[in-house]
């Protein structure tokens, strides 16, 4: 029984890893897909997360906090889509304009606004999205194994961990069961073609952009006020970029990047319970390794040694429409 | 009426004057915003700044250190933008560079003079910058990987050896903080107030160093290669064309390996002014973002090396400045470089052209159509 609870609190604390990855994940998802590279996901997060612990200290409602760490994603997003989408600029730079933007302006804003070196004030309980228990958990405890991992893992997580499932779920539903969604793909393959059948590019593709913006807000909400108590500076940590990663991993599919978060997700919980243990063949494993593995995986995926990661055919290339 | 600007040309003094200095004044009068925003008076700060970064001489000692560390990076996004070709890995192409640096001279700096040692550390920091960036390089060239991606992510592995290294191999024994040992004097690269001392000239001592001369050659190294070589002309067309290329007998392939080899190792030079310069042991994240800022100064720059060093001084100034700043006015940070920074990549690089339209139509109230757009 106790190599079961060891086993199911690294699951447990896949999951809350995971969660952020997975929202970034799908924002990403929808950009792409509709020809927009997003590298400025990691900035996106970071705005939100500040906006959200931000509005959540001030006003002690995390539902505030999630409407305008929501509101951020969004406007960072319109600004990426002006940019790269009105005035077809450098999708990448515009990107990662709006990262070290975002880097800089959130420990400004926080030591101007609260005055504790760049952190928002720690959040009560109420101002956040605290734990959550799921019907039947304690009947279910009764049954060995199965009930115990319905109460430590499936259970006890915050709302915004249930919202991401069902975000992925959503995803899937808008890409490939909507009109929307095979629109949104055709945009990012062949704009010209969705052009000339009367449909506008550019409105497909500012819709996909503000859809990643909001989910990267959720995302950055997370970290802030479900995940976290309080913003820290550069709290997101390369995760917006794990995510880009993810998603690659997944070939730009919704279940597929989904899994990939999972998976770098349960690298990270394990590196932190693997610090300084000594295994019995390998000895002891360095952190960073498992640490630079998603990266690393990432690559060897990329270079085409463990299957082929094709981007939508579109993406990175601005639209110009023939006058 | 409508009218495509795009098509429209106009005389160079506008495009690489006028049109870059409103960027950048478009970035500035957004920062300007939010200082307001916090309750900084801009001007005052603009004020501050100029007088931090120019005002007395170990205010431009500092100016000119942080400056050479960004005519690197400069330089470095800026090779590879020539052959279409975006390095957004300097940072670690830095990192590695600086690792270059530290295992030459932790091995030898015992046993070798400086005359061998500081040439055999400039080498190492550009062999390992280059090497780091090799790897992407190839497999955009030969597995068809996306560069962008794969130098973002070997930014992020690159980190991760350099913590696992100094954590556990490179540390110096019986210490905490993990950073190698102080090098030898010898493998020192002089600073500016010493050299300057050698021919009696005494200014203040200033953390800038010989390292300056070396970056201003690689400016001029630069420009030669890329406008008068056959190298050089390789580089552009198969940046601006590959089938042009391939039909005039280049091989794209072999263009990206070699501009991203020399791009990375531009941008290992980073660590001849900080790990040879500054610090003379290795030691963490001493690239500080500067890899990520030689974008930005690329992009103002307009990837050409005078642009560069022009944009180089200017972020040398916000740097030192902002430092300046920070110190005087206690509600404003350091990071509102970084702010600024992500501004003018944004004007300058993604929305470089949302100006241009307005321009031009400025522009023919003053010369009729018929002038400028030949029949």
């Amino acid at each position: 029984m106790d190599a079961f609870s060891g086993f199911f609190a690294i699951l447990d604390a896949t999951l809350r890893v995971s969660t952020p990855l997975i929202l970034a994940a799908m924002a990403g998802l929808f950009s792409e897909r509709s020809g927009i590279v997003d590298i400025s996901l990691e900035g996106k997060m970071l705005a939100s997360a500040f906006a959200a612990a931000a509005v959540a200290a001030v006003t002690g409602s995390a539902w505030l906090a999630l409407a305008i760490g929501i509101l951020v994603g969004v406007a960072l997003a319109l600004v990426h889509g002006f940019a790269c989408i009105t005035h077809r600029g450098n999708q990448v730079v515009s990107g990662l304009a709006i990262n070290i933007l975002a880097s800089g302006l959130t420990v400004v804003l926080g030591i101007a606004w609260f005055s504790q070196g760049g952190q928002t004030p720690s959040l009560g309980s109420d101002a956040r999205f605290m734990p959550l228990s799921l019907p039947l958990t304690d009947a279910a405890r009764e049954i060995p194994v199965i009930g115990q991992f319905y109460g430590d893992v499936i259970s006890g997580h915050n709302l915004l961990v249930y919202v991401s499932w069902l975000v992925v779920f959503g995803t899937w539903w808008v890409v490939y069961r909507t009109r929307f969604g095979l629109r949104l793909r055709a945009v990012g393959e062949n704009p010209l073609a969705v052009d000339t059948a009367g449909l506008s590019v550019s409105g497909l593709r500012y819709s996909a952009v503000a859809i990643c913006g909001a989910l990267s807000g959720i995302a950055g909400t997370y970290l802030s006020t479900a995940q976290n108590a309080a913003f820290v500076r550069e709290m997101t940590a390369g995760q917006g970029y794990i995510a880009l990663a993810a998603l690659i991993f997944g070939k730009w599919r919704p279940l597929p990047a989904m899994s990939a978060c999972l998976m770098f997700g349960f690298l990270d919980a394990v590196a932190i319970r693997l610090q300084g243990v000594v295994l019995p063949v390998i000895g002891e494993v360095p952190v960073q390794a498992i640490q630079a593995l998603p990266y690393v995986l990432t690559v060897v995926l990329l270079a085409g040694f463990i299957g082929r990661a094709t981007a939508p055919k579109a993406v990175g290339t601005p639209f110009l429409k023939e006058r | 009426m409508s009218l495509n600007t795009s098509s429209i040309p106009l005389p160079g003094w506008i495009e690489i004057g006028v049109i870059p200095v409103l960027n950048i004044l478009m970035a500035l009068f957004f920062a300007g915003l939010i200082m307001l925003a916090i309750g900084v008076n801009p001007l005052q700060a603009v004020g501050i700044m100029i007088n931090g970064a120019f005002g007395y001489d170990e205010a431009v000692g500092y100016t000119l250190y942080y400056t050479t560390n960004f005519i690197f990076t400069g330089l470095a996004v800026a090779v590879a933008f020539h052959a279409s070709l975006f390095n957004i890995g300097g940072e670690g192409q830095a990192y590695i560079g600086g690792l270059g640096v530290g295992l030459v001279f932790l091995l030898l700096d015992d046993f070798l003079p400086a005359v061998l040692l500081i040439p055999i550390g400039i080498m190492a920091a550009g062999l390992f910058g280059a090497a780091w960036a090799f790897i992407p390089a190839w497999l955009q060239a030969y597995r068809g990987s996306h560069i962008v991606i794969t130098t973002i992510m070997f930014n992020f592995i690159a980190a991760a050896i350099m913590v696992y290294l100094l954590v556990n191999v490179l540390i110096k024994p019986g210490q905490m903080s993990p950073e190698s040992r102080l090098f030898d004097e010898s493998a020192w690269l002089p600073f500016m107030h010493e050299f300057l001392g050698w021919f009696g000239v005494e200014i203040t001592r200033t953390p800038l160093n010989l390292s300056l001369f070396f970056a201003l050659t690689c400016c001029l190294f630069v420009w030669i290669y890329i406008w008068r070589t056959r190298w050089g002309y390789e580089l552009r067309t198969a940046g601006h064309s590959e089938d042009a290329a391939r039909y005039a007998g280049i091989r794209p392939r072999t263009v990206i390996v070699s501009a991203m080899c020399l791009s990375g190792a531009l941008a290992g030079f980073v660590a001849v002014n900080e790990i040879m310069g500054v610090h003379h042991r290795l030691l963490l994240n001493f690239t500080a973002g500067y890899g990520f800022t030689g974008i930005a100064v690329s992009l103002m720059g307009r990837n050409h090396p005078v642009g560069i060093i022009m944009a180089s001084l200017l972020f040398g100034v916000l740097y030192q400045g902002g430092a300046e700043l920070a110190f005087e006015i206690p509600k404003i940070t350091r990071e509102m470089v970084v702010a600024i920074q992500g501004l003018i990549i944004l004007f300058s690089g993604a929305l470089a052209l949302m100006l241009r339209p307005w321009v031009v139509r400025l522009y023919l109230r003053f010369k009729s159509v018929e002038d400028v757009v030949p029949a």
